[in-house]
C-alpha cells in the first residue's frame, strides 16, 4: 500500500532548512531509496517516494513556516541538480503506475506555482549540474531560474529524442505558455538530447539568470532575498503544525475523524461520506490558530485529500465514487463564514487554497464522480462543491418513507461563488453554467438560501431529482450501468467534460499534454519490445513503426 | 588570412579549399594563442625548444625536428590515410559503410564524445604548466613542452572534427574547450581528474604514465569509430600518445633506478634523506594516479557506453582481436560490484559492461608497466615489488563510489580509513618533501639528484644537447 503521509524528520531524499524568510529544499536523493521495485535512483533522479516528500514539504512550508517567504529549491549532490523521473522506474511501471505517478507529480508542481503565485511564498531555483527532464521541470515550476554558466552545466528536455515519450509534468507546457519561449526554439530545445547552457539559454528564456559558480552562494542569496521582499506573507506568526493524519485503513474502507470511505468491491465503488463540524468552529483569528490542523476546514482538506490520493493509488478497481455528506448544513455555513471573514489571514488563506487545490485533485481523478443528496446531509458551501464536482449528481425529493429526517437541502455560500476555483480558472458554478449567464446569475441569487429538490433542480444545481419511490432503482441503475462502460472511455469523456471554458497552463497540462503521454504511453514505438522506452539503458537501439497515427 | 592560415597549419584535409574550416579556425586560432599565452607553460613563451612538428602523414613528415619558439609552433591537423573501402566493424551498423559524413541520428552522442575527448587536452596543459619552473634536466623540460605542444595539437583534432562536421553548435563547443580551465572555480574542466595541478615531476611522470596510457585506451577505442573522421583523426593522434607515455615510462623508470642505486649505496630503504624518492613513496603516487584513472572510464554499468558501442561509435581497445559477433546485443559478462558490504560479481550486458572492458584492457597493460619497474628493482638484487592497488581502492566513480577499501581490495570502516589514509596516498608531508627536491636544472646535459640520466638523447642528439635555449 502507498502512503503519502510523511514528515521532514522521515525524508530519505530531501533536506529542509529554514534561515528566517529563506527555506532551501535541497534534493539529495538516496540512490537505494526507491518506494518500490528494483531500481536504483541514479543522478539524483526521483520517483513518487521522492515526490511525496517534496509534496508534503510543499505544504509543510507554507503551514508550518508562515515566516518564510521565498524558497530555494536546490541539489544537495555536486555537479547534478536532478536528472528526472528514474528511466528505469517509468520503463518497468505498468500503464496505471505511469498515468497515476505524473498525475502527482504534475499536481506537486502546481502546489508549488500555487505558493508562488498565491501564498506570498515564492519558490526559485538554482542549477548548478545537470537538469534534465523532470528536473528542469521542475525548475519549470518555480518563478526564477538561476544557471551556473560553467561551460557545462545545462537544461535540457530530453525525452523525445532518448525515451520516445513528453517531458509530460508540465514541461512542454511551461516552456511556451509560461516562460513564452518561441515555439520553433522550444522545437529544437525539445529535440536536442544534451539541452542549452548559459548564454543561449538566458537568451531563449529558459532560464532567468546565469551566474559564475564562485558567486552562486550569493547570488542565490540576493535573488532569493529579493523575491522575499516582495511577499506579503505576516511579519509575526507562529506556524502549526500538521500532526500525522490519524487514519484507520481496514479491508472494506478507511476511516478519519470526517471522512469515512466504504469501499464495495463487487460494486466497484468508493463512497467517501463527509462529515460537518459536530460543534460550532472558531471564528476568531486566535481561536482558529489555537485549534489548529483541528479546525475543521483543515482537517477536512487533509483527510480529503489524503482520501483521493489513497482510492487513487491503492483502489484502481473502485471506478466510481460516491460522494455523500453527513450533519448539520448550520455548522458547515459557520465554518465558511469563518473562512470569509478571516480571508486576509495568512493561514485562513493557506487552508482555502489547500480546500481549493483538493478539491482540483477531485476534478482530475479518473472515477466517475456521483453525488448522492439525502436527508441528513449537508451539501453547503465547500461541501456543496463535492456536488458540483460529480459527474452526476441525485437529491431526493422529499424524505424516505421509514425516516423521521426533514428533506434535504443544498445551500451556496460565498465558497461557491470565488475561492476555490478549478484548473480552468472558473469556479465550479461557472464552469457548470458555462454560456448560460442568466442560469448562473440565477444561482448566484439564491447564495444562502436552503434550496429543497425542487428548488435545487430548477436552479439546475442538481442533475436529477427523484422521489423515494424513484430513487433506489435510479441510483442503483446509474451506478450499475457506469460500472459496465469501459473505464478508458469513461476517464476520457468525463475529463473532456467536466472543464468546460476557457484553458490554463493547468488545463493544457492535464488535457492536451497528459493525454498526448498517455497515449504515448501505449504506443509500440515506445513501450513495445522493441520500444524506446523498453530498451532504453540496454544499449539496444529501439525501432519505430514510421507511420505518423 | 585565409592563404595565410593554410600556410601556416600543416594539414592534410585539405583545408585551403574548405571555406567552412578556415572560416572556423580565423577565429579559434588567436583565440587558442591567447588562451596558449595565458595558460600555456608558464614563463616559455620566447624559449627555443628542440621540437617534434608533424608536418604530414607519411614517415618523411610526421616528425620535423627543429628549435621553435611554442607560440610559433605548428600546430596541423591531420588524419590517418583513409583506409579504402573502410567498415563499421561493430553494432547494429556492422558491415555497413563506414560514415564519411556525419550521421545526423548520431549527432548528439558524437558531439558529447568529441567534446568530452577534447576537453582533457588542454586541461592536461593547463594543470602542468607550472612544471617547467622546476625541470630536473634540459631534456626532460624539453620533453615536457613537447608533451604539452602535442596536448595542443590533439586539441585542434578535435577542434577539426567540431569545426568540419558540427556547423555553428561546434564552433560553440570549440570556443569553449578554451573557456573552461582545469581548476577554475566557475568554468572547471569537464572530468574531475583533469582540475588538478600537476605541480611536481613525479606527478608529471605519473600522470604521463597513467593518464596518457588512459588517452591512449580511450583513442584507441575511438578509432574504432564508425564515423570515419573521428577514426582517423584518433589514429594519428595514437602515435603522438605514445611518445608522452614513453615520456611517462622512462620517467619514472629513471627515478626507480636512482631509488634503487641510492638504496644500495647506503644499504636503507629510507633513501629520503640522500635526495631520492623512496619506493614506497613511489607506491602512493602509483595508488593514487591508478585510482584517479580507473574513475576515468566510468561506471561498470553504463547506458551511454552500451549506445556508444551499439551505435557504432566507440569500440573496444582492439576491436577485432575479439573473438565474438561484434554486436553483442544477447550476450552477458560478470562485473565487479558490491552488494551487502560484500565484493561481488554482477551480471550485466556486455554492452553496458562497455566501459569495463576498456577498464580491463587498461589494467593489463598497466600491470605490464609495473612489471618493467619491478625488473629494474630486482636488477638491483632489492626484494620490493610496486604493486597496482586494487580496484576498490580510493574510487569516486561507479560501484566502487561509496565505499572505502585498502589497496588490497579489504573492505574497511571510514575511521581505518582516516587513520591509514597516509600510508597508501601521498600526504601533505609527502608532497612537502617531493616538492623540497624540485630544482630546475638548467645546465646542459646535468640531471637533478632524484632521477638517473636518461638512456640517449633526442633525435640522435647528444644528453648535453641544448634541448631548451632560454631567452
Amino acid at each position: 500500500m502507498i502512503d503519502f503521509r510523511t514528515h521532514p524528520d522521515d525524508y530519505r531524499h530531501w533536506r529542509l532548512a529554514v534561515d528566517g524568510a529563506i527555506a532551501t529544499l535541497a534534493l539529495d536523493v538516496d540512490e537505494g531509496g526507491a518506494i518500490a521495485g528494483d531500481y536504483t535512483l541514479k543522478l539524483n533522479s526521483y520517483d513518487l517516494g521522492v515526490d511525496i516528500e517534496l509534496a508534503d514539504a510543499v505544504q509543510r512550508l507554507r503551514f508550518e513556516h508562515p515566516l518564510v517567504r521565498a524558497v530555494v529549491l536546490a541539489s544537495g549532490k555536486d555537479r547534478v541538480f536532478c536528472a528526472g523521473a528514474n528511466i528505469s522506474m517509468l520503463a518497468t511501471s505498468s500503464h496505471i503506475d505511469k498515468v497515476n505517478f505524473c498525475k502527482f507529480t504534475n499536481e506537486t508542481r502546481n502546489a508549488i506555482e500555487d505558493a508562488s503565485a498565491n501564498s506570498g511564498q515564492r519558490w526559485m531555483t538554482a542549477i548548478a549540474g545537470t537538469a534534465a527532464g523532470g528536473g528542469y521541470e521542475l525548475a519549470l515550476a518555480t518563478d526564477h531560474i538561476l544557471l551556473v554558466d560553467d561551460g557545462s552545466t545545462a537544461v535540457s528536455l530530453p525525452e523525445v529524442p532518448l525515451l520516445a515519450v513528453l517531458p509530460g509534468t508540465g514541461g512542454l507546457t511551461r516552456v511556451v505558455d509560461k516562460r513564452c519561449v518561441r515555439r520553433d526554439r522550444a522545437d529544437f530545445f525539445c529535440t536536442t538530447g544534451e539541452g542549452v547552457r548559459g548564454r543561449r539559454a538566458l537568451e531563449w528564456n529558459l532560464v532567468d539568470e546565469l551566474v559564475p559558480r564562485s558567486r552562486l552562494d550569493d547570488a542565490v542569496a540576493a535573488r532569493a532575498a529579493a523575491l522575499a521582499e516582495d511577499s506579503d506573507r505576516p511579519a509575526e506568526a507562529k506556524g502549526i503544525a500538521l500532526p500525522p493524519l490519524a487514519r484507520t485503513v481496514t479491508d472494506d474502507g478507511l476511516a478519519y475523524a470526517h471522512v469515512h470511505v466504504a469501499l464495495d468491491r463487487a460494486r466497484g465503488t468508493a463512497t467517501l461520506t463527509v462529515s460537518a463540524p459536530d460543534a460550532p468552529p472558531p471564528v476568531e483569528p486566535d481561536a482558529i490558530y489555537a485549534a489548529g490542523a483541528d479546525f475543521w476546514p483543515l482537517a477536512l482538506a487533509r483527510e480529503l485529500d489524503d482520501a483521493i490520493l489513497h482510492l487513487r493509488f491503492n483502489e484502481p478497481a473502485l471506478g466510481t465514487w460516491i460522494l455523500k455528506t453527513a450533519g448539520e448544513a448550520d455548522q458547515v455555513a459557520a465554518a465558511d463564514a469563518a473562512l470569509a471573514a478571516n480571508a486576509g489571514d495568512w493561514l485562513v488563506r493557506e487552508i482555502a487554497l489547500y480546500l481549493k487545490r483538493t478539491l482540483k485533485r477531485l476534478d482530475v481523478s479518473a472515477r466517475s464522480l456521483v453525488a448522492l443528496i439525502e436527508p441528513g446531509s449537508c451539501f453547503t458551501g465547500t461541501l456543496l462543491e463535492l456536488a458540483l464536482a460529480a459527474d452526476r449528481s441525485f437529491m431526493l425529493d422529499g424524505s424516505f418513507e421509514d425516516s423521521n429526517l426533514p428533506p434535504a437541502t443544498v445551500r451556496l455560500t460565498a465558497m461557491n461563488t470565488g475561492p476555490l476555483p478549478m484548473a480552468n480558472g472558473l469556479s465550479r458554478l461557472a464552469s457548470r453554467f458555462f454560456g448560460d449567464d442568466a442560469a448562473l446569475g440565477n444561482a448566484l441569487d439564491a447564495v444562502g438560501d436552503d434550496l429543497d429538490a425542487e428548488a435545487a433542480d430548477a436552479l439546475g444545481l442538481v442533475t436529477f431529482a427523484p422521489d423515494d419511490i424513484d430513487w433506489e432503482d435510479e441510483v442503483r441503475i446509474a451506478i450499475e450501468a457506469r460500472a459496465a462502460f469501459s473505464p478508458d472511455a469513461l476517464s476520457g469523456m468525463e475529463a473532456s467534460l467536466r472543464f468546460a471554458g476557457p484553458e490554463t497552463l493547468e488545463t493544457k497540462i492535464f488535457g492536451r499534454l497528459s493525454a498526448w503521454q498517455n497515449w504515448i504511453f501505449q504506443r509500440p514505438n515506445t513501450v513495445g519490445p522493441d520500444g524506446a522506452l523498453k530498451l532504453y539503458g540496454s544499449g539496444v537501439q529501439p525501432t519505430f513503426d514510421r507511420n505518423r497515427v | 588570412m585565409q592563404v595565410d592560415l593554410n600556410e601556416r597549419i600543416p594539414n592534410n584535409v585539405g583545408l585551403a579549399d574548405d571555406r567552412r574550416l578556415l572560416r572556423a579556425l580565423e577565429r579559434w586560432q588567436p583565440a587558442f594563442l591567447d588562451w596558449w599565452r595565458d595558460l600555456g607553460p608558464v614563463g616559455a613563451l620566447q624559449h627555443d625548444v628542440y621540437l617534434r612538428t608533424a608536418i604530414g602523414v607519411d614517415s618523411d613528415g610526421w616528425a620535423h625536428f627543429d628549435h621553435v619558439k611554442m607560440p610559433d609552433y605548428r600546430w596541423g591537423i591531420f588524419l590517418a590515410e583513409p583506409e579504402a573501402e573502410r567498415r563499421i566493424n561493430f553494432g547494429i551498423h556492422k558491415g555497413e559503410p563506414a560514415w564519411q559524413e556525419l550521421p545526423g541520428e548520431y549527432r548528439a552522442e558524437l558531439r558529447r564524445l568529441i567534446v568530452i575527448q577534447g576537453d582533457t587536452e588542454p586541461a592536461s596543459v593547463e594543470q602542468q604548466r607550472r612544471l617547467g619552473l622546476t625541470a630536473p634536466s634540459l631534456y626532460d623540460l624539453r620533453n615536457l613542452y613537447q608533451v604539452n605542444v602535442e596536448e595542443g595539437r590533439h586539441l585542434w583534432a578535435m577542434v577539426y572534427l567540431l569545426h568540419a562536421f558540427f556547423g555553428r553548435d561546434g564552433r560553440e563547443e570549440a570556443e569553449e574547450l578554451l573557456a573552461r580551465h582545469a581548476g577554475d572555480a566557475d568554468k572547471p574542466r569537464t572530468l574531475e581528474a583533469f582540475n588538478e595541478p600537476t605541480d611536481d615531476w613525479l606527478s608529471f611522470f605519473m600522470y604521463t604514465f597513467f593518464q596518457d596510457r588512459d588517452g591512449k585506451f580511450q583513442l584507441c577505442a575511438l578509432a574504432e569509430s564508425g564515423f570515419d573522421p573521428l577514426s582517423r583523426t584518433c589514429r594519428f593522434m595514437l602515435t603522438e600518445e605514445a611518445h608522452h607515455m614513453f615520456v611517462g615510462e622512462s620517467g619514472v623508470m629513471r627515478i626507480v633506478q636512482r631509488t634503487c642505486a641510492k638504496m644500495r649505496e647506503h644499504d636503507t630503504d629510507d633513501v629520503a634523506p640522500f635526495g631520492a624518492v623512496p619506493l614506497a613513496l613511489l607506491q602512493k603516487w602509483i595508488n593514487l594516479h591508478y585510482s584517479i584513472c580507473l574513475d576515468l572510464f566510468g561506471s561498470e554499468n553504463s547506458t551511454n557506453a552500451a549506445n556508444y558501442y551499439a551505435m557504432g561509435l566507440k569500440g573496444r581497445y582492439h576491436e577485432m582481436k575479439f573473438d565474438d559477433d561484434h554486436v553483442l546485443s544477447d550476450r552477458t559478462v560478470t562485473v565487479p560490484g558490491i552488494e551487502g558490504g560484500k565484493l561481488v560479481s554482477q551480471e550485466v550486458t556486455a554492452l553496458k559492461a562497455m566501459n569495463e572492458t576498456l577498464r580491463e584492457s587498461y589494467m593489463d597493460d598497466s600491470q605490464r608497466g609495473l612489471n618493467r619497474f619491478n625488473k629494474m628493482i630486482r636488477s638491483f638484487d632489492i626484494d620490493v615489488e610496486l604493486r597496482l592497488p586494487h580496484r576498490a581502492f580510493h574510487r569516486n566513480i561507479g560501484a566502487f563510489a561509496g565505499i572505502r577499501a585498502a589497496p588490497d581490495g579489504t573492505l574497511i570502516d571510514e575511521v581505518t580509513w582516516a587513520a591509514k589514509r597516509d600510508d597508501w596516498l601521498p600526504s601533505a608531508a609527502d608532497r612537502a618533501f617531493v616538492e623540497s627536491l624540485m630544482h630546475p636544472v638548467s645546465t646542459p646535459g646535468a640531471v637533478a639528484g632524484w632521477i638517473a640520466p636518461p638512456k640517449r638523447g633526442i633525435h640522435g642528439q647528444p644528453l648535453d644537447y641544448r634541448y631548451v635555449e632560454f631567452h
